[in-house]
């Protein structure tokens, strides 16, 4: 396996740990926000469907490539629209606003 | 790669991880959720955008078609949403994402079969970005009621799936051996068909846990789908990719461990376990149900010192919120204490009634979670239960029931039960509810929405 591979095995035992930490002590009342925000992270893949559709070279490449670049900015967009309307419930000032204590 | 653009694509895939990170802890905490969300947000937009100063990158238009197509049905589909229809929305934006990176690794198997690591890497990503996509479609079909959520049993299905995956696995590693792209035709073919199979016997009481669970599943996929990259031109963007994926890979599979706890189930359980295919037989329960006014019911509650009210789904798609929270205002005006009892899955996924809830205007702290509330039913004088059916059914604690085990909501323990309630109808697990039939429990027949309202016009007169 190549360097780099390596590397990157380290950074993803790194990264899982962070995952596991960061979530750990998370309120139920979250869940469900938590769940949409990590959906809307692993929109990073629209990054790798730009770089996989920015090097293809054959028309089938570039299909399959599109097909994943719109699928990745779904996930991205979609993910990140429905987060923050969950979240923007749970602004208390605008809570306050919309009649509540 | 030139230095300064390579140098400046790292810098702000470094930032931009950083914020992620930070981002996500944000969101563990109500008072910075929503700060999250939004630095997490703007880290992703330069993320993208800087993508496209990666030199040698070429098919700029077609880049930018896909991403205002994608972009655009994904911002509007998400706008227009029900807050009610959520849990199927997550479930669709993770299938695309499970797609995306399936369909990354299909572009980069076809540029090349002999990559050795990586492509063995590719292969993997290929597997379970498939698999997640699938599985994904189902779920939402199922939830969204345009496919019966019932478990669809097939005979021998164990073997059956197994099979399936196993050839489909064979055909890809077949098609790297042989160095032959045709064959990698039947290795997505038959992984999307292993993702329908595995979810098509997931009952829909069980399918937050599984989507979760194909949420961690896509962030795999797409740190899978990262380390192939890493090794290519293109390191930068597999980094950014296998860390953002190993994240959620792992901040995913530890909410879904949370969720199947919450229900008592193991994950195992949960996939394998056709629960609900079953119709419970026998033991027919004690006693009748005994109906009751709406005038009766706000009397007693205008009487209480304290009443709980246990939300479950049936509100939410009743649409209810607004008339409960009158209700709980005008009764604390009359010296009342109200409380509301969650259960961790009430709605259609853990914290789903808390959104819901919030959304019409009800504080949180007046919100409580089971642990905390459970005591508490003995002293109250009436619990409100509205459409909410198997996370109240004592048949949890009887030895046989096919809820056996799982954590509910002990109403059955305060003074007067009220259960508003559709009609005599079982709940989305299918199994009938002795809460029903006990000596302290009345029911009040009607849409949720109706029902409550004449509650609130009862109570303003008296």
């Amino acid at each position: 396996m190549a360097a780099d591979l390596w590397t990157a095995l380290l950074i993803a035992i790194l990264a899982a740990f962070t995952g596991y930490e960061v979530i750990g002590r998370v309120p139920v009342l979250l869940h469900t926000p938590l769940m949409s925000g990590s959906n809307f992270i692993h929109g990073i893949v629209l990054v790798g469907a730009i770089v996989a559709l920015g090097f293809s070279t054959t028309n089938l490449e570039r299909a399959i490539g599109l097909v994943a670049v719109i699928m990745g900015a779904m996930n991205v967009t979609g993910g990140y629209v429905v987060t923050e309307r969950i979240l923007a419930m749970f602004d208390r000032s605008k809570q306050r606003k919309g009649g509540g204590p | 790669m030139s230095a300064w653009n390579s140098d400046l694509v790292n810098a702000v895939y470094v930032v931009a991880i950083l914020v992620f990170i930070l981002g996500l802890k944000a969101m563990s905490s109500p008072e910075t959720a929503r700060r999250g969300i939004v630095f997490a947000g703007i880290a992703m937009l330069v993320a993208v955008a800087v993508t496209f100063f990666i030199s040698g990158l070429s098919n700029f238009a077609l880049i930018a078609l896909g991403v205002i197509v994608g972009g655009g049905l994904g911002f509007y589909w998400a706008r227009v949403v029900k807050m009610t229809a959520m849990p199927q929305m997550v479930a669709v934006f993770n299938g695309m994402g499970g797609g995306a990176a399936g369909a990354i690794a299909a572009v980069e198997l076809l540029g090349s079969l002999a990559g050795g690591a990586t492509t063995a890497l590719s292969l993997a990503g290929a597997v379970i970005g498939s698999t997640s996509i699938a599985g994904s479609v189902i779920a939402f079909l199922k939830l969204q009621g345009w496919m019966r959520s019932k478990p669809i049993v097939l005979p021998a299905r164990q073997p059956i799936n197994l099979g399936v995956l196993l050839v489909g696995v064979g055909f890809g590693v077949y098609a790297v051996a042989s160095t032959t792209t045709l064959f990698l035709l039947p290795f997505f073919l038959l992984l999307l068909l292993y993702g329908v199979l595995l979810t098509l016997p997931i009952g829909g009481a069980d399918m937050p846990v599984v989507i979760s669970l194909f949420n961690a599943l896509t962030g795999i996929a797409v740190a899978l789908d990262g380390f192939a990259l890493v090794n290519g031109p293109l390191g930068d963007a597999g980094y950014a990719m296998v860390i953002a994926g190993t994240l959620v890979g792992a901040a995913g599979s530890l909410l879904t461990i949370l969720m199947a706890r919450a229900m008592n189930r193991s994950i195992a359980n949960v996939i394998f376990g056709a629960f609900g295919a079953t119709e419970e037989t026998g033991t027919p329960i004690a006693g009748q149900l005994k109906p009751i006014e709406a005038e009766d019911v706000a009397v007693m509650m205008a009487y209480a010192n304290e009443v709980i009210i246990a939300p479950g789904y049936g509100m939410a798609v009743a649409q209810a919120q607004q008339r409960v929270k009158e209700l709980a205002d005008l009764l604390e005006q009359k010296g009342v204490t109200v409380k509301f009892a969650i259960h961790p899955v009430a709605g259609r996924m853990p914290g789903h009634m808390n959104v819901l809830l919030a959304e019409a205007g009800i504080s949180y702290d007046k919100l409580f979670d089971r642990d905390e509330i459970n005591d508490e039913f003995a002293n109250a004088d009436v619990v409100l239960v509205i459409g909410a059916n198997d996370v109240v059914n004592p048949a949890a604690r009887r030895a046989g029931s096919p809820l056996q085990g799982m954590p509910i909501l002990d109403v059955d323990k305060a003074k007067n039960v009220i259960v508003i309630k559709r009609g005599q109808g079982k709940g989305f697990a299918g199994i009938e509810n002795d809460l029903f039939y006990k000596d302290n429990t009345r029911m009040l027949y009607g849409d949720a929405q109706q029902v409550v309202g004449k509650l609130v016009q009862a109570l303003k007169k008296s």
